[in-house]
């Protein structure tokens, strides 16, 4: 994850857990936690900048790419973050550091305050309905991958063919298998026999409709990707140290 | 202009700024926060070669301004494209004063937008009355994400934004350039959201709207709206530096936006001076979509003359000399690209 936390592990460790054991956990906990905007998790972005045990309390400091990301999305990977460090069974303190609402937003979490009770008045409901449009985002892009990459591998295929595929029918790999996850999340069917170009609500859509669909799908998933290396590149321009903690993007086409 | 291979280029740079981020004018933190935003975007996105020092970085200066646009960067006309960040900095980011004597300096050379912010009510649309004609505006940069007071931002279809773009409307100002930031109320809601866009292209067709950075990072909801909307444009700042660092990031992005918008609605810019012209036209003229990308057609030279000023020059009457307009040749190749495409 990070070199700082394995070098700086040892300061006021428990008797009973090993500090590389609790930062090894605590790994896996944050790589369960991800950027809603670019559908990966805070740790192959880069996102985490250490983690330490420090008089028997689990320290972890966030980062961003910018001092001017988002806070609402900022909110929302500091608070998953914390709950999910949370299973570990002791206390964790989450920090995101050099954000414009820093202060806000640390203060909040420390107090386990909520968006609302973070926010104040600058929130209207909750973040529930922000999560799923990303979440479907997310969907979206995935099964544009999945079928582009049908498409390349049968040449002969018409776009409009894309009607009759279903998930049987892709291959069994990684943007599949990522489609297949994505379709779980939101609650749609998974079966062989399921058609593969749906909508967010699991709804096919007319034959003459398929070359549409992929289009705008196209132009959300070139977006989201583009999103994507921008941030790795400004993380790494700003925090020039976080170049060894991102892994490359998966599924991500040739850019450059 | 710009020349090559026989082929002479209009270069109209759509979005310039004169700022000044000295850390005597930064106000607080975010000031610093700020410019060392941008700092970062021009480092990460520069060729080497063409990186400034921070120092320089702060503030450039008129002189600098005029150098690295006309004499370096074969531009033949820019438009400031002012953001105030009032509660950032003491004297404000952009440079009203210093730019708008540049532009009466210059006249051929520079066109002055400013900025209005429907949060001031009834006193702001006064002022924009009296900055219509002291500037004698054609156009206006809005900033959805300035903060004021202790609002974060602001929606383009709220009641006083419509009493604004009313009196647009009634003082010729026909172009309406658009910056999507991050930061709005309310949180729940995605801040780069651009359905406020929408909503106002429909209700005042007679506008220009120009979305800075195509939408980014919301290209697709951009591309979505723009092809409903026939008054909605696409500005390019920020999207064109990826042309030398992700080639074929920016190959998708120009190939979507030829795709769902046409050739007539899309504008270059450098966003001077997070980035200088004088690479990005070069490069720009040099292009071409890789042809493994079999999703989207050529970019013809036609193509290109009007993205780097033909279609800039047409919404603010500037006047292009005869050897860089199209000839009925190049028409005729951009329509059979078009049919091809």
């Amino acid at each position: 994850m990070c070199a700082a936390a394995n070098e700086q592990a040892g300061t006021g460790s428990t008797a009973d857990a090993p500090d590389g054991d609790v930062l090894e956990r605590a790994h896996e906990a944050l790589g369960t936690v991800v950027d809603p905007e670019l559908d990966e998790p805070i740790t192959d972005l880069g996102f985490v900048r250490s983690a330490d045990v420090i008089d028997g309390e689990l320290v972890v400091h966030l980062r961003l790419p910018t001092s001017f990301c988002a806070p609402n999305f900022a909110y929302l990977m500091a608070s998953d973050a914390k709950d999910a460090l949370w299973t570990l069974g002791m206390p964790v303190t989450v920090r995101l550091d050099d954000h414009h609402d820093s202060e806000i937003i640390n203060r909040g979490l420390a107090a386990d305050a909520g968006y609302r009770g973070t926010f104040g008045e600058e929130a209207d409901e909750d973040l529930d309905e922000l999560r799923l449009t990303f979440r479907r985002k997310a969907h979206t892009a995935a099964m544009e991958r999945a079928l582009t990459r049908y498409l390349r591998a049968h040449p002969d295929l018409p776009e409009e063919g894309l009607h009759d595929v279903t998930l049987g029918d892709l291959p069994d790999d990684g943007a599949t298998r990522a489609l297949l996850r994505h379709r779980r999340t939101l609650g749609l069917p998974t079966g062989d026999d399921r058609p593969a170009l749906v909508d967010s609500e699991g709804e096919p859509c007319p034959r003459e409709e398929v070359p549409w669909r992929l289009r705008v799908a196209r132009s959300l998933r070139v977006s989201m990707d583009g999103n994507a290396h921008f941030c790795r590149g400004l993380l790494r321009t700003r925090y020039p140290d976080s170049a060894a903690d991102q892994s490359p993007r998966a599924f991500q086409e040739k850019v450059s | 202009m710009y020349t090559k291979d026989g082929e002479k280029y209009f270069i109209l740079d759509a979005h310039v700024a004169l700022w000044d981020a000295r850390p005597e004018n930064q106000r607080n933190i975010h000031g610093k926060q700020f410019i060392d935003c941008f700092y970062d975007y021009h480092r990460n996105l520069s060729p080497e070669s063409e990186v400034w020092p921070y120092e320089e970085y702060l503030y450039q200066g008129g002189e600098r301004l005029m150098r690295d646009l006309f004499t370096d960067g074969y531009v033949d006309h820019a438009i400031f494209q002012p953001a105030l960040l009032s509660a950032f900095y003491n004297n404000g980011f952009g440079q009203t004063e210093e730019a708008f004597a540049l532009a009466q300096r210059y006249p051929d050379k520079l066109t002055y937008n400013h900025c209005w912010d429907p949060r001031f009510e009834q006193a702001g649309l006064d002022q924009l009355r009296r900055d219509a004609e002291r500037f004698g505006l054609k156009g206006v940069k809005l900033y959805t994400a300035e903060w004021q007071g202790d609002s974060r931002g602001y929606k383009l279809d709220a009641p006083w934004s419509y009493r604004y773009l009313e009196a647009c409307q009634e003082l010729g100002i026909r172009n309406i350039h658009i910056h999507k930031g991050p930061t709005i109320r309310p949180l729940d809601r995605d801040a780069f959201d651009v359905a406020d866009i929408d909503k106002v292209a429909t209700d005042f067709t007679d506008l220009n709207f120009v979305v800075e950075h195509c939408g980014l990072p919301r290209l697709e909801d951009f591309c979505w709206i723009a092809t409903q909307e026939p008054n909605v444009h696409a500005g390019l700042a920020v999207a064109m530096p990826f042309i030398h660092s992700r080639p074929r990031y920016f190959a998708q992005i120009i190939g979507e936006l030829l795709y769902w918008l046409d050739e007539d609605r899309i504008q270059f810019s450098s966003d001077y001076a997070i980035w200088t012209p004088k690479w990005l036209v070069e490069k720009f003229v040099d292009f071409r979509i890789p042809e493994d990308m079999t999703e989207y057609g050529p970019l013809t030279t036609a193509q290109k003359k009007k993205i780097l000023g033909l279609n800039a020059a047409a919404m603010y009457d500037i006047d292009v000399p005869a050897e860089c307009r199209l000839s009925a040749d190049d028409s005729a190749r951009t329509s059979e690209a078009v049919a091809v495409a």
